[in-house]
């Protein structure tokens, strides 16, 4: 592969925004994600009682059961949009930068 | 102190695959009776992933088909298959487990191990897929000097498969005694010779499809396992978590956190050795090259992600169910002594409760599924090794690229053959040993020697061939050092009194070690090769970002 197509894509304005965009998506995912997980953490550490509270007035079922499981599908979810948004317009948009560089 | 981060190390050593004999401080596991009904629904596996191999064979003509598959493998079937290496038979046993023993304190400790696989996902995958070729030293290699860094990828690569190997190898080895009743070392030969078989006639295409299969039965089982429990609590949690806290020895406690995460530095720090050392791991990455391009990659991580959730989900609701079914009946306790051992030790009640609710013939079934599922991961791991030894080392290194396709395939399979024979030998001369600073090492090295200059050599335009093998090296040296000094290694093994290295796992200061040094050595680094290696990052980040110039699935 010619180095001379590398080099038209860098130049191509449209590559870097697109570069900005996915990057910052991916970053703002990444942030979603351990920051609801180290945020649990704390919790755990320094006000376990806030997870013992029961869900329903005298059920035996805690707020950390749904807590956890929000953590684990809402993370698979953000994989979902990750996947749905770059197979998509991330995907397009790189399309046309590509043949662009080959026109 | 002490207490808990044993329970912790544990619950690593559980996660790390085979090691399931670990909650009982990887105590030789007590043989148990002969089990005909397990014994009869593996071979019927076996069969099945003969018969796949034969056809693989026919399908495995060129290198690209013997490591890659060709890159003829869907976004969906990938994503099954690196699940399938997540769900070890360890995740299964280990995580019900300490659900079992903790409540949700097992459960909070599932979410550390879920969370930073997506994360790691969203940073690595597309260019995991866009710079690789074969082995995961094709990337670190890409613009930073060949020879030098190949021949060191290569065996960092080596490294961590061989130890991991021993892990797997003295896991099966016990998991055999419990689960069918059989000898050590007969378990050691079957999935030695059964592994070669896989990889040297079917390559990347039968040890995917045995990853996928298994990872089908574990998803199937697990279901099937949730449903007919449940169905004792009328399909209600609350139900069950009524009954386990009437029945649990700590009552009310196991519906909060507890004891296991009084220390959460020690239990992110292994999360986090774990995510690392996991995304350094050689027949993990392998994994991506395996896709035809970019999209498919991306729909694999999803499909996996989904896959690995909602399986740990249903195993820690397996293990609160057991603390009912299992934790009240005394026939799964030695000497029906409730307050006692569970038989076959710590890490058995999702077998019992397999029993309890299934009969003879579903524990066959499960008991099947785990030792089918240290066969996948160890062909794994043989592919990735061969590849290390045939694409990087013999072909690239030794012969300068000048081997043909059938000269290399030849390697490949001689490889094969030997790293199966020593991973037999090793795994029969460690039978009696302590195996738990092994598992320290693989996930300490692959994730401060591998992973460091993986992901530099993707997101970092100043990484030098100085730098990354510099760095590379101090990461290797100090995650040694710090095993050896830490309790595994140093008291356990040498017999010293307290250990120097407070910590198990060493990722969380190596890692940071290595990270610094590669940067240190690249940023002081004036040689004429430093300008080429910076100068290659330009055309390396495009291919990575676009795909142009990938290796393209071959025709078939």
């Amino acid at each position: 592969m010619s180095s001379d197509i590398y080099k038209k894509v860098r130049a191509n304005p449209r590559f870097t925004e697109l570069e900005r965009k996915r990057s910052r998506f991916a970053m703002l995912l990444s942030a979603m994600v351990l920051v609801t997980y180290y945020a649990l953490m704390m919790i755990v550490a320094f006000a376990p009682d806030v997870l013992r509270v029961p869900i329903v007035e005298g059920g035996t079922l805690t707020v950390g059961v749904p807590v956890g499981a929000f953590i684990i599908i809402g993370s698979w979810l953000l994989t979902g949009w990750f996947v749905q948004r770059s197979n998509g317009e991330f995907d397009d948009m790189k399309n046309e930068i590509i043949a662009e560089a080959y026109k | 102190m002490t207490g808990f981060r044993q329970a912790l190390w544990g619950a690593l050593l559980l996660m790390a695959g085979g090691a399931v004999l670990a909650a009982d401080a990887l105590g030789v596991a007590q043989k148990q009776p002969v089990n005909l009904t397990a014994i009869a629904m593996f071979l019927v596996f076996v069969v099945a992933t003969m018969g796949i191999t034969y056809w693989a064979a026919s399908r495995t003509k060129s290198t690209s088909d013997f490591y890659t598959a060709g890159g003829g493998i869907t976004g969906f079937q990938n994503g099954l298959a690196i699940a399938g290496d997540y769900m070890s038979a360890a995740t299964l046993l280990g995580l019900s487990a300490m659900t079992f023993a903790k409540g949700l304190d097992g459960f909070i400790y599932a979410i550390g191990f879920f969370v930073g696989w997506p994360v790691i996902l969203f940073l690595m995958a597309e260019r995991l897929r866009n710079l690789g070729k074969f082995t995961f030293a094709d990337i670190a290699s890409y613009r930073l000097e060949q020879s030098t860094i190949r021949t060191f990828a290569a065996f960092g690569s080596l490294t961590v498969v061989c130890f991991y190997l021993i892990v797997q190898m003295v896991g099966a080895g016990q998991l055999i005694k419990l689960l069918f009743g059989l000898e050590y070392s007969t378990a050691v030969i079957v999935v030695g010779v059964l592994m070669v078989i896989y990889v040297t006639f079917g390559g990347m295409i039968a040890t995917t499809w045995v990853q996928i299969i298994k990872a089908c039965l574990m998803l199937f089982g697990g279901t099937v396992l949730l449903i007919m429990s449940m169905s004792q609590f009328g399909f209600s949690l609350e139900t069950l978590a009524q009954k386990a806290v009437e029945v649990h020895a700590n009552g009310l406690g196991i519906m909060g956190p507890g004891s296991l995460m009084a220390d959460p530095v020690t239990a992110v720090s292994l999360s986090l050795g774990l995510v690392f050392g996991t995304a350094g791991l050689p027949h993990i990455m392998m994994r991506f090259f395996t896709v035809p391009n970019a999209k498919e990659a991306r729909k694999s991580v999803f499909v996996a992600s989904g896959c690995i959730g909602y399986f740990f989900l249903v195993v820690c609701t397996l293990g609160l169910a057991a603390i009912v079914i299992v934790g009240t009946n005394p026939e799964f306790y030695e000497g029906g002594n409730l307050a006692g051992k569970l038989l076959g030790g710590g890490n058995m009640p999702v077998m019992h409760l397999s029993k309890a609710v299934g009969g003879n013939l579903f524990l066959g079934f499960m008991s099947a599924v785990a030792f089918a599922t240290i066969l996948a991961v160890v062909s794994g791991l043989a592919l990735a090794g061969a590849s290390a030894i045939a694409h990087d080392i013999y072909a690239r290194v030794i012969r300068k690229g000048s081997a043909t396709d059938v000269e290399e395939m030849r390697v490949t399979r001689f490889a094969t053959v030997a790293l199966g024979v020593v991973a037999v030998l090793l795994g029969i001369l460690f039978e009696k040993q302590n195996v738990a600073f092994l598992v320290g090492l693989t996930f300490g090295i692959a994730a401060s020697t591998n992973f460091p200059v993986l992901i530099l050599s993707m997101y970092w335009k100043g990484l030098t061939t100085r730098g990354a093998l510099l760095g590379g090296l101090i990461g290797l040296v100090s995650a040694v050092t710090f095993v050896v000094l830490s309790n595994a290694v140093w008291v356990v093994v040498l017999g010293n009194a307290a250990a120097i290295f407070p910590y198990e796992q060493p990722a969380l200061f190596s890692m940071p070690l290595a990270f610094f040094f590669t940067w240190f050595f690249s940023v002081t680094d004036r040689s004429a090769r430093a300008r080429i290696d910076k100068a290659g990052f330009e055309d390396q980040y495009v291919r990575s970002q676009t795909g142009i110039g990938a290796a393209a699935a071959s025709a078939h």
